[in-house]
């Protein structure tokens, strides 16, 4: 069981990246939602199912999402901590070479710090 | 690079704060449900059907749903790199919560694991929360479409 929970961590861990990078893609392509009134977020939704991006983004987080639940269902929850902890390192690698973000030292500190503090959680 | 607006920044904390709370929420309501389901490792979809059968699952997928469209819209006005740390703040809601609602114990690592993800936060709250322009080239258009011949285009994609 406990080979199982491991390959359950790397799909976590890979598709969550994948999924949370595609997502981004796609919503800067869809354009940003200017408010949040019924409409505005209905429009924003609607324009899903025409972005490939998102599409493929939130297939990726089901994927995740399922491999979750299997472990969640075989473990305890902090076993899906090293996935976690693992892609905050990784997405935000991917946001500055990927998605051309400016990712300084200050992004860079956080993704480091919150990647560690989720680690430290689980004692 | 323009500052951000004082009103885009406190509609990007409201979302901020929807994200958070429903991921929490919608978190601990599925672990709720699926302990009360017992073990599924399977690929039939069958197995993953009667876990929908117990209402917190319910609870915990319709509220995650919540999640997701909340995340979408803001990931469509800020960084990801900036959207990644400042949500981590859910960690720190749960072990404060853990420790003075439930009373349970937190060790002294946790703590310093707390202290070290807050920091995070605050680190990340300081930078801009877009750096990528709006009317600039997306991105991941050249990886995808082997890059674009001219600028006409750029805008067809938009809502009208």
């Amino acid at each position: 069981m406990t080979g199982m929970k491991w390959i359950l961590v790397g799909i976590i861990a890979l598709c969550n990246t994948a999924g949370d990078v595609l997502n981004t893609a796609g919503m800067k392509r869809q354009g940003e939602v200017e408010d949040f009134r019924p409409r505005s977020i209905g429009r924003m939704v609607l324009g899903i199912p025409r972005n490939p991006f998102v599409l493929l983004g939130i297939g990726s987080l089901t994927v995740s999402f399922f491999a979750l639940l299997s472990l969640l269902s075989i473990a305890n929850v902090s076993f899906a901590v090293p996935a976690t902890a693992i892609s905050y390192v990784l997405e935000t690698f991917l946001a500055k070479h990927v998605l051309g973000e400016d990712v300084g030292q200050r992004r860079w500190a956080a993704a480091a710090l919150v990647a560690c503090g989720v680690f430290l959680l689980q004692w | 690079m323009k500052p951000e607006s004082s009103s885009h920044k406190r509609r990007n904390q409201w979302l901020i704060l929807v994200v958070i709370l429903s991921n929490v929420i919608g978190n601990v309501a599925l672990g709720h449900g699926m302990r009360q389901t017992g073990a599924i490792v399977s690929a039939s979809p069958l197995d993953y059907v009667k876990a929908f059968a117990q209402p917190w699952t319910v609870i915990g997928v319709a509220v995650l749903a919540g999640w997701m469209i909340s995340n979408l819209a803001l990931l469509s006005r800020a960084d990801l790199s900036f959207v990644l740390p400042i949500t981590a703040s859910g960690y720190v809601l749960i072990a404060l919560a853990a420790r003075f609602w439930l009373g349970e114990h937190i060790s002294s690592l946790r703590w310093v694991g707390i202290a070290a993800i807050a920091l995070g936060v605050i680190l990340a709250e300081e930078t801009p929360s877009r750096t990528t322009e709006a009317g600039r080239e997306p991105p991941m258009q050249d990886a995808t479409f082997g890059g674009k011949t001219d600028s006409t285009n750029v805008e067809t994609e938009r809502n009208p």
